[in-house]
C-alpha cells in the first residue's frame, strides 16, 4: 500500500529521551475508517507513539504524513488538531473548573479563533449534539457538575465525549477502560465500535478481554518498534510476543 | 448581538457592584458640590481625589485579575501599563501648561528648557491634542503588552520564568524613565498640571468630574471584563489556566488567547493610569518600582484571585487600610502590607470573596453558587 492511500503514515519514527529510544524506527500504517488496537508491555512505547503523532513530541527521525500528504512532523499541536486528529490521554485529563456541559461545549466542532468564541452562542444543533453526547456516556444527570467532582470511571468517559464532539477524522484513544468495571468495559468496547467506520481509530489498552472485544487487527509495541502484527488469537500464539510479556 | 455579549456576563454580584458605583457617581459630587464646607455630609476635595485615587486602584486590581485569575499568568509587571497610561495623559497635561510654566516657553515643558533642549522631540509631538493623548493611554500600553506577550507566549514561556521577566521588564522601564535624556523629566517626572480639557484641575468641580470619570470607566472595565469571562472564550481562559496543554490538543491555539488577554488587560491598566495621574497631581519613575505592581497582586489576593469584584474589593480595601496606617504608624504599613498577605494565602486562598461564598454556602437557606476556585496548571 503507498503512502497515499493510508490515513496515516509512520516510517522509521525514533525517539530518544537523553539517549534512551522511546521509539526506534517504528512503522505503522492506518486506513481510512480503520480501527487498530496497540498492545505491549509497560514502556513499549504507545503513548510516546501518540506524543510524536500528536505534535506533543518532536520525533529525531522519521516521517508521519496524515491522509498521504500532511507532514505532522512540522507541525503545532493546535495545528494537528484541527486537521482532525483528537486524543483521550491515558490519565484522564478534563478541566475540572468546569462543567461537565462546558466540557463537552468547548471540544465540540466550532472555529477556534478568539474573536469566534468572543461571540460564540450555542445553537440548536449544538445544544441537540452536547444532548447527544451527554446520553451516550451517561453524564446526562451530571452535567451542571464540576468535572473535578466525577469519578475516574466518569472522567473517562468524559473525555471520550469530548473526542465524539471535536468529531475528528483519526481518534487515539490511550487506555480508555482503565479503572473501569467489566460493564463499563463492556460499553466502551460497543461504543468505540459505533464510532470506527465513520472514524479511524488507535487504542492503546492493557485490557485483554477488552481488546478481544474489539475484534480488530492488533499491532504488538516492544522497545519502541512494532514485534508483531496481526489478529489477536495470531500474535498471542506469536513466540516472540509470549516472551516478552513472559519475561517481565 | 452586542447586548447578548454584554449582557451575558451580569449575574447578582455584578448588579450589586454597579449598583454601588452608581451610587458612588451620584452621591459623591452631590456631597462634595452640593454641601456647605461646614456640614457633616460634606466631602473635602482631598477624599474626593483619594477616593478617585482608590478606583483607579482597583481598575488596575481588575485588569490585573482578568490575566492572573482567569488565564493563570501572575504578572508581577502591570504598573508598568499602569504607568505608561499615566505618562501618556502627562505628557498632554503638560502640554496643556503653555507659557504658564516658569520659564514661560509656550512649547517646551520646564524641564526641558532647564536642559537646554530647543526643540520638542518627536514622541511628545500630538499629545497637544486630547484625543490624541487618549489614543495613546491604551494604543502605548497595549503595544507593549503585544509585543512582550508575542514573544514570551510563543515560545511558551510560563510560570515563575513569566513572572520574573514581567518584573524584569518594569525594572528596565523605571530605569529607562529615571535618566533626564529620555525626556520625560527624569526622576522628577511630570508634574504642576494646570489645566484638563480647558478645566482647572485643582477645581473642586473638576475634581468631582475626575471622580465620575473613574467610575464610568471602572464600570465599563467591570462589564467588559465580566462578559468576557462568561463567554465561550472566557472558558477557554480559564482552561488554559487549568491544563494549557490540554487545549492544544482540542485545535486551540492557546497563544492567541493569552495574547487577547494580556493585551487587552494592558489597556484597561493604561486607562487606571491616565485617570491617576490628573487627579494625584504627578507621574514619576518610582511608580514604575517592581514593589507597586507586587502591591497589585497583593490587591487581588486579598479581595480573592479570579472573581473580578473581589480585585475591587481588595484594591478600595488594602489601600484605604494603607492610607490609614501611613498616616498613624508609617514605618509599620510594609510589615503590614507583608503580613497581610502571609494571612491571606495561609487562612483566606480565595480572599475575601471567596470566604464570603464559603459562609453563604455554610447556610443552608440561601442558595448561593460559589465563586469558581482558581485551579492548579495540570497535564
Ligand atoms: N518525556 C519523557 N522523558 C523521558 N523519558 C520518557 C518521556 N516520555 C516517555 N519516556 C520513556 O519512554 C519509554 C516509553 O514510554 P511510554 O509512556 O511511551 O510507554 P507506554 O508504552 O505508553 O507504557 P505504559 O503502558 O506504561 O503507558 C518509557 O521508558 C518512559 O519512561
Ligand atoms: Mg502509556
Amino acid at each position: 500500500m503507498s503512502a497515499e492511500d493510508t490515513l496515516l503514515y509512520l516510517d522509521g519514527v525514533s525517539v530518544s529521551f537523553d539517549g534512551f529510544r522511546a521509539l526506534n524506527s517504528l512503522s505503522l500504517l492506518i486506513e481510512p475508517g480503520e480501527m487498530r488496537a496497540i498492545i505491549g508491555p509497560n514502556g513499549a512505547g504507545k503513548t510516546t507513539m501518540m506524543d510524536v503523532i500528536t505534535g506533543k513530541t518532536r520525533p529525531d527521525t522519521g516521517t508521519i504524513l496524515f491522509e498521504g500528504k500532511t507532514d505532522l512532523t512540522a507541525m503545532r499541536e493546535a495545528g494537528i488538531a484541527n486537521l482532525g486528529i483528537g486524543r483521550k490521554f491515558q490519565r484522564p485529563t478534563v478541566f475540572e473548573n468546569h462543567t461537565v456541559w462546558d466540557n463537552l461545549e468547548l471540544a465540540l466542532k466550532a472555529p477556534r479563533r478568539p474573536l469566534k468564541t468572543l461571540t460564540y452562542a450555542v445553537g440548536r444543533d449544538d445544544r441537540l449534539r452536547i444532548e447527544e453526547i451527554l446520553d451516550i456516556t451517561r453524564l446526562s444527570p451530571k452535567r451542571e457538575r464540576q468535572a473535578g467532582s466525577l469519578s475516574h470511571g466518569e472522567k473517562q468517559w468524559l473525555e471520550i465525549g469530548m473526542l465524539l464532539a471535536q468529531d475528528p477524522k483519526l481518534l487515539l484513544v490511550d487506555e480508555p477502560v482503565a479503572g473501569m468495571t467489566d460493564a463499563e468495559t463492556e460499553q466502551t468496547a460497543r461504543l468505540l465500535k459505533d464510532i470506527a467506520g465513520k472514524h479511524s481509530v488507535i487504542v492503546v489498552e492493557h485490557d485483554m478481554v477488552f481488546v478481544r472485544e474489539l475484534g480488530v487487527k492488533v499491532t504488538v509495541l516492544h522497545e519502541g518498534s512494532v514485534l508483531a502484527e496481526g489478529s489477536l488469537d495470531a500474535v498471542s500464539a506469536n513466540q516472540q510476543v509470549i516472551d516478552v510479556y513472559l519475561g517481565r | 448581538m452586542l447586548t447578548r455579549f454584554l449582557l451575558l456576563g451580569l449575574d447578582k454580584k455584578a448588579g450589586v457592584l454597579l449598583a454601588v458605583l452608581a451610587l458612588l457617581a451620584v452621591a459623591v459630587p452631590v456631597m462634595a458640590l452640593g454641601t456647605a464646607p461646614d456640614s457633616p455630609w460634606h466631602l473635602s476635595t482631598h477624599s474626593v481625589a483619594l477616593m478617585g485615587k482608590y478606583l483607579c486602584f482597583a481598575l488596575l486590581a481588575l485588569a490585573l485579575d482578568l490575566v492572573w485569575g482567569y488565564v493563570g499568568i501572575l504578572s508581577l509587571g502591570h504598573a508598568a501599563f499602569f504607568t505608561l497610561g499615566g505618562y501618556a495623559m502627562g505628557m498632554y497635561l503638560m502640554r496643556q501648561i503653555g507659557p504658564r510654566g516658569v520659564y514661560g516657553n509656550p512649547i517646551l515643558p520646564d524641564f526641558m528648557v532647564f536642559l537646554n533642549w530647543k526643540e520638542l522631540p518627536w514622541y511628545w509631538h500630538g499629545f497637544d491634542q486630547f484625543w490624541f493623548a487618549a489614543v495613546m493611554v491604551m494604543l502605548v500600553p497595549g503595544a507593549l503588552a503585544f509585543a512582550f506577550g508575542w514573544f514570551a507566549f510563543r515560545s511558551r514561556v510560563t510560570g515563575v520564568y513569566l513572572s520574573i521577566i514581567t518584573q524584569a521588564l518594569t525594572f528596565a522601564l523605571m530605569l529607562a524613565f529615571f535618566r533626564n535624556d529620555m525626556g520625560f523629566g527624569g526622576n522628577n517626572g511630570l508634574t504642576d498640571f494646570k489645566e484638563i480639557l480647558g478645566f482647572d484641575i485643582q477645581a473642586p468641580a473638576t475634581r468631582v468630574g475626575l471622580f465620575v470619570a473613574t467610575v464610568v470607566a471602572l464600570a465599563i472595565g467591570y462589564i467588559l471584563a465580566s462578559s468576557i469571562v462568561a463567554s465561550k472564550l472566557g472558558k477557554v481562559l480559564v482552561a488554559v489556566r487549568d491544563a494549557e496543554s490540554r487545549v492544544r490538543f482540542l485545535g486551540y491555539e492557546t497563544e492567541r488567547y493569552k495574547l487577547f488577554a494580556w493585551t487587552l488587560s494592558a489597556c484597561m491598566a493604561g486607562v487606571a493610569g491616565a485617570l491617576y495621574v490628573p487627579q494625584v497631581g504627578i507621574i514619576n519613575p518610582s511608580e514604575f518600582s517592581p514593589a507597586s505592581s507586587i502591591e497589585a497582586v497583593i490587591w487581588v489576593a486579598v479581595g480573592g484571585r479570579g472573581t473580578l469584584a473581589g480585585a475591587i474589593i481588595g484594591a478600595v480595601l488594602v489601600n484605604f487600610g494603607k492610607s490609614y496606617f501611613t498616616a498613624a504608624l508609617p514605618e509599620l504599613w510594609l510589615f503590614a502590607l507583608g503580613g497581610l498577605f502571609v494571612l491571606v494565602t495561609l487562612f483566606l486562598p480565595k480572599g475575601i470573596l471567596g470566604l464570603a461564598a464559603q459562609l453563604r454556602q455554610r447556610l443552608p437557606s440561601r442558595g448561593a453558587v460559589a465563586a469558581k476556585p482558581a485551579g492548579q496548571k495540570g497535564v
